[in-house]
C-alpha cells in the first residue's frame, strides 16, 4: 500500500512539473505570437492614441514617446520585462493599466461562463443519460439533433435571433448589458460578481435585475455547453452500460434507477469532470461573440473593442490572461481526474 | 425489454429545464428609462480622452461642449456669428492684433470656485504647453510654450487679453476661440491633481498640467459635469447645480455606447433608450413609421469625398481627375445609400459655413468621362485599387463607383479594411483611391480650405500633412490664396475668396466631393427640446426635458 501511495504521489508531482514546463512554454509562445502579430498588422498604434486628425508633429512625438522608434527586438524585451512583473502597460482606450481593466472585466466573463456551464451540465447530463438509455429511440434522435444545432449554428447568429425573439418581440429578456440603467450607477459591486454582490448586500431588486440580464446570454452559452456535455455523457454512459458490472448488478436485482444513476453515471462521472472543465474553459475563451452580441462587459468584449481600436496593450494583456486561465483549467481537470479515478492511482 | 423497465422520469427533467424558461416569462415588464434621466444610444467608441486640451473626437466634442464653457460661442441662430459665453464683451484693436475680453460677473465652476481671467489664461497656457492634437487651432496664432504667458494673459480679475501674430480676419480668430479646444478649465481644481513629469526634448515641463486626471475627470462650468466615463460603455453626466446660466432640466444624461443602428432601433422601440443617434437609412425609415418616435435632423460640417493619389501617374492626369467626377452616380447614391443621412454636396465647405458655395455641377456622364479618358491617352481604361472602410454607407458607395467607373473601362479593385488599417495606409500615401470623411476642426472656412486647398510642402516628410498632401497634390497657387483669405478682414470679401477657391478645387482637384452628412436622431415622443446643432460641439442637452 505504501509503495502504491508513494508511486501515485510521484506520478502526481511529475505531472505537475510537466504541466508547469508546458504552461511556461505556452505562455512564452503566446507572448511572442501576440506581440509580433500586434506589430505586424498594418495598423499604426499611434492612430489609436491620437485619432485620425492629429497633426504630423504630434504623431511624430507620440511615436517616440511610445518607444515605437526602437528596434522591434528591443520593444519586445521591454514588453516582456513588463509582463513578467505583471505590468501589461496602459490601455489606450480606457486609459487604465491593462491589469486593472482585466480585474474589472474578468469577473463578468467568469460569472457568465459559470452560469452557462451550470445550465449546460444540469440540462446536458440528464439529456445524455436519456439518450444513452433510450438508444436509437425518438428521444435519442431528438437529443442528437438538439446537440447538432448547438454545434453547427454560429453562436452570434443564435444570439441575435434570441435577442430579436426574447428581447424585441416577446420582451421577456432585458436590454443587453449586465444591469439596468436605473441601477448601473448606484449599485457598487465588491467582488465584481454581480449575482453574489447584490445577494450579499441584500439588494434583491438588483439581484432580480441581474438575473434578468444574465439569463439569456447564459442560456445561450449553456446551450452550447449542453450540446457538448450531452453528447459526451451519452457516449460515456453507453460505454458503462455495456460493462459486466451492470449485468451483474441487474442479475442481483438492483433497480434500473439505481443501475443508471447509482452505478453507470457514477463511473461515467470521472471522465465527465474533464469534459465539463474543458467546456468551461471553452466558454471562458469563447464568450467573445456572445459578449459582443449581448454588450456583456466581459473580457471578450474588452478584447474585441481593443482590437477594433488597435489598442494592442489591451489585446495582448487580455489574450495572455485568457490563455493562462485556459492552461490552468486544463491542469486542474487533469489533476482532478487523477484524484477521482482510482485506476490512475494504481498506475 | 430492458428499455421499458427503466425508471427514467422524462417529466422530472422536462420540468426542471422548463423552470429557466418560466423564470424569463415571469420577469417583470419592461423597465423604462428613469424620468429625470436622458439615455441616448450613441456610438462613442471614438472617445480617447475627456481633456479638452487633448480631445479631438466628435463624441468628445459633444460631451465637453455640455461640460465646459468658452469665452465665445456660436450663435445658433446665425452660425456665421459668435456671441459671448463667459465673455460679456470683447474688443479688437485697430491693428487686429489684440483681443480684449471682459468676463461676466459672478461666474462659478461646478466645483464652486469662482471663474477669473486667471483661469482663462491658464487654460490657454496648459493647452499650448501640452501641445496635443487640437492645440494648433490656437497655436496657429503664433503661440508657443515660450510666449504663451505673454500672449494670453489676465490683466485683471475679469479681463483677459489675447495677442495674435498677424492681422488675421477677426471672424477667423473668434471662430477658433469658439471651438472646444478653448474650453476654460478650473485652474485651482486641476492644480490639485497634476502629476510630475520628466522633462525631455519633446516636453520641457516638469508636470502634466493635470492631463492624466482630466482624461477621465472634468473641471468645467457648463450645465453638466462628468460623473463617469467608461470607454466603449457609457458617458454619464450629472447636472451642475451651480451653473451660472439657466440650469439643465434633467438631472442626468447618459450616452450609452451602441454601435449598431439595428440595436439602437430595437432599444428605442422598446423604450430602453430615449434617443437613437446612429440610425442608418433603413432603420430610419422604419422608426419614422412608429407613432411613439419622432425624428430630428441637422446638416453637419462633415463632408465625404474620394481622393485620387497623385503619386499614381494615371490618376495624376488632369483629364482623369475630371473624368472621375463624371463617373459617380450622385443621384443613385443620394436616393438610396445616404437617404435621410446626407445630401449631395460637391464643394469642400459644408453648408452653413462662411463662404459656402452651393454648386453641384457634376452628374453621372459616362460618355463625357470616356472622351476625357481618351484625351488622357487611356482609351482602354486602366486598373486601380480603392481603400474602403468596411462600414456602411462607405462600402455601398464604393461599390456604386466601382460599377459606374467600370462602364468607362476603369477597373476598380476594392480593398476593404478596418478604418484604422485604411487610415494608416492613407496617411502614408500608399493608396490609389481612398474614400474619406472629413469633419471640420473648427467652424471656420479656413479649416477645410487649409486641408483641401493647401499643401505647403509635397515632400514625404512634410510637417504639414493636409489632405492635399495625403493625395500628393502640389498646388502652390491655391496654397497662397488660402493663406491670403486668412488675413482678409472684410467678411464679405473673405467669403468671396473662399467661393473662388472652391471653384478652382471643383475643376482641378483630385478630390470628388460626394455629400455632406446630415445628423439624424430618433427620439421617443416624451423627449422635448432636443435640437441637433450645426456642428458636433453644438448638440446641447441642457434644454432637454421629458414629459
Amino acid at each position: 500500500m505504501a509503495d502504491r501511495g508513494a508511486g501515485w504521489a510521484a506520478a502526481f508531482f511529475a505531472s505537475v512539473a510537466r504541466f508547469l514546463v508546458i504552461a511556461i512554454t505556452t505562455y512564452l509562445g503566446l507572448l511572442v505570437v501576440t506581440f509580433f502579430i500586434g506589430r505586424v498588422i498594418p495598423i499604426d498604434p499611434v492612430l489609436a492614441v491620437l485619432g485620425d486628425r492629429a497633426p504630423a508633429s504630434v504623431v511624430e512625438r507620440t511615436r517616440r514617446e511610445m518607444g515605437l522608434d526602437l528596434p522591434l527586438i528591443e520593444q519586445f524585451y521591454i514588453y516582456l520585462k513588463g509582463t513578467l512583473a505583471g505590468d501589461f502597460g496602459r490601455s489606450v482606450l480606457t486609459t487604465n493599466p491593462v491589469m486593472d481593466d482585466i480585474r474589472r472585466f474578468f469577473p463578468a466573463t467568469v460569472e457568465l461562463a459559470t452560469l452557462g456551464t451550470l445550465i449546460g451540465s444540469v440540462v446536458g447530463i440528464p439529456l445524455g443519460v436519456l439518450a444513452a438509455v433510450k438508444r436509437g429511440s425518438a428521444a435519442d434522435q431528438i437529443v442528437r439533433v438538439i446537440g447538432l444545432i448547438g454545434y453547427s449554428v454560429p453562436i452570434f447568429w443564435l444570439g441575435l435571433l434570441s435577442l430579436v425573439l426574447f428581447y424585441a418581440k416577446l420582451q421577456w429578456a432585458a436590454f443587453p448589458g449586465r444591469v439596468d440603467i436605473a441601477y448601473e450607477y448606484s449599485f457598487r459591486p465588491v467582488t465584481g460578481f454581480f449575482l453574489l454582490d447584490s445577494a450579499v448586500q441584500g439588494q434583491w431588486d438588483v439581484f432580480r435585475d441581474v438575473v434578468r440580464h444574465i439569463l439569456l446570454p447564459a442560456s445561450l452559452l449553456g446551450y452550447l455547453s449542453m450540446a457538448y456535455i450531452s453528447r459526451m455523457t451519452r457516449s460515456f454512459m453507453l460505454n458503462e452500460l455495456a460493462q459486466e458490472y451492470i449485468v451483474a448488478a441487474r442479475a442481483k436485482g438492483a433497480s434500473e434507477t439505481r443501475i443508471i444513476w447509482g452505478h453507470a453515471l457514477r463511473n461515467a462521472a470521472v471522465p465527465m469532470v474533464t469534459v465539463i472543465a474543458l467546456s468551461y474553459a471553452g466558454l471562458l475563451e469563447g464568450s467573445v461573440l456572445t459578449e459582443t452580441v449581448f454588450s456583456w462587459p466581459g473580457i471578450g468584449l474588452y478584447i474585441t473593442n481593443s482590437l477594433q481600436n488597435a489598442d494592442m496593450n489591451a489585446v495582448l494583456g487580455g489574450t495572455v490572461v485568457i490563455g493562462s486561465v485556459f492552461i490552468a483549467i486544463n491542469l486542474f481537470a487533469d489533476l482532478l481526474y487523477r484524484l477521482l479515478d482510482p485506476r490512475t492511482k494504481a498506475q | 425489454m430492458m428499455m421499458k423497465t427503466i425508471a427514467f422520469r422524462p417529466r422530472r427533467w422536462l420540468a426542471s429545464t422548463a423552470l429557466s424558461a418560466l423564470f424569463m416569462a415571469t420577469a417583470p415588464a419592461f423597465a423604462v428609462t428613469p424620468a429625470d434621466t436622458l439615455v441616448e444610444g450613441f456610438a462613442i467608441d471614438d472617445i480617447i480622452t475627456m481633456d479638452p486640451g487633448e480631445a479631438f473626437e466628435l463624441s468628445t466634442a459633444e460631451v465637453d461642449a455640455n461640460i465646459y464653457d468658452l469665452l465665445v460661442r456660436f450663435d445658433l441662430a446665425d452660425t456665421s456669428k459668435v456671441k459671448g459665453d463667459l465673455a460679456e464683451s470683447w474688443a479688437v484693436s485697430d491693428d487686429r492684433l489684440t483681443y480684449t475680453f471682459k468676463l461676466k460677473p459672478n461666474l462659478k465652476f461646478a466645483s464652486g470656485n469662482p471663474i477669473t481671467a486667471q483661469d482663462v489664461a491658464w487654460s490657454f497656457e496648459r493647452l499650448i504647453k501640452l501641445d496635443k492634437s487640437p492645440a494648433f487651432i490656437i497655436g496657429q496664432f503664433g503661440l508657443t510654450g515660450d510666449n504663451v504667458t505673454e500672449k494670453a494673459k489676465a490683466v485683471g480679475p475679469d479681463t483677459f487679453v489675447f495677442t495674435v501674430d498677424k492681422p488675421y480676419a477677426p471672424s477667423f480668430v473668434l471662430d477658433c476661440l469658439a471651438s472646444g479646444v478653448a474650453s476654460v478649465v478650473d485652474k485651482k481644481l486641476v492644480l490639485e491633481h497634476v502629476k510630475p513629469a520628466t522633462p525631455s526634448d519633446d516636453y520641457k515641463y516638469d508636470n502634466d498640467f493635470g492631463n492624466d486626471w482630466l482624461k477621465t475627470h472634468t473641471a468645467g462650468s457648463g450645465p453638466f459635469q462628468l460623473r463617469e466615463w467608461r470607454a466603449n460603455e457609457a458617458v454619464v453626466m450629472d447636472r451642475n447645480d451651480s451653473y451660472w446660466g439657466e440650469k439643465a432640466k434633467l438631472t442626468r444624461v447618459i450616452y450609452r455606447h451602441m454601435k449598431e443602428s439595428s440595436a439602437q432601433r430595437l432599444a428605442l422601440e422598446a423604450g430602453d433608450i430615449d434617443v437613437a443617434r446612429n440610425l442608418d437609412p433603413n432603420d430610419l425609415e422604419s422608426v419614422a413609421k412608429n407613432g411613439n418616435i419622432a425624428i430630428t435632423s441637422a446638416p453637419k460640417g462633415t463632408v465625404y469625398y474620394i481622393g485620387l493619389n497623385q503619386k499614381n501617374e494615371k490618376l495624376a492626369r488632369p483629364e482623369v481627375r475630371q473624368a472621375f467626377k463624371y463617373l459617380i452616380d450622385y443621384d443613385a447614391i443620394g436616393s438610396t445609400l445616404i437617404k435621410g443621412t446626407g445630401e449631395i454636396h460637391q464643394t469642400f465647405l459644408p453648408k452653413g459655413v462662411l463662404g459656402e458655395l452651393d454648386e453641384n455641377p457634376f452628374k453621372l456622364d459616362v460618355a463625357k468621362a470616356k472622351a476625357l479618358l481618351e484625351n488622357a491617352g487611356l482609351k482602354d481604361g486602366f486598373s486601380v485599387t480603392m481603400d474602403v472602410r468596411s462600414t456602411q454607407p462607405v462600402t455601398g458607395i464604393a461599390e456604386s463607383i466601382q460599377q459606374t467607373a467600370g462602364e468607362a473601362g476603369i477597373k476598380i479593385e476594392i480593398v476593404p479594411g478596418d478604418d484604422k488599417q485604411t487610415l494608416t495606409k492613407y496617411r502614408a500615401r500608399n493608396h490609389d483611391i481612398y474614400i474619406g470623411q472629413w469633419g471640420q476642426d473648427y467652424f471656420d472656412p479656413n479649416s477645410n480650405a487649409q486641408t483641401f486647398a493647401s499643401n505647403p510642402s509635397n515632400s514625404d516628410d512634410s510637417k504639414n500633412q493636409t489632405l492635399a498632401w495625403r493625395n500628393a497634390w502640389d498646388l502652390p497657387e491655391l496654397t497662397k490664396e488660402t493663406e491670403a483669405a486668412l488675413l482678409e478682414k472684410d467678411s464679405t470679401k473673405r467669403a468671396a475668396m473662399y467661393r473662388d477657391l472652391q471653384k478652382d478645387v471643383l475643376d482641378t482637384s483630385p478630390f470628388a466631393f460626394l455629400y455632406q452628412q446630415i445628423e439624424v436622431a430618433g427620439l421617443r415622443s416624451i423627449v422635448k427640446g432636443l435640437k441637433l446643432g450645426p456642428s458636433f460641439d453644438t448638440n446641447f442637452v441642457g434644454n432637454v426635458s421629458k414629459e
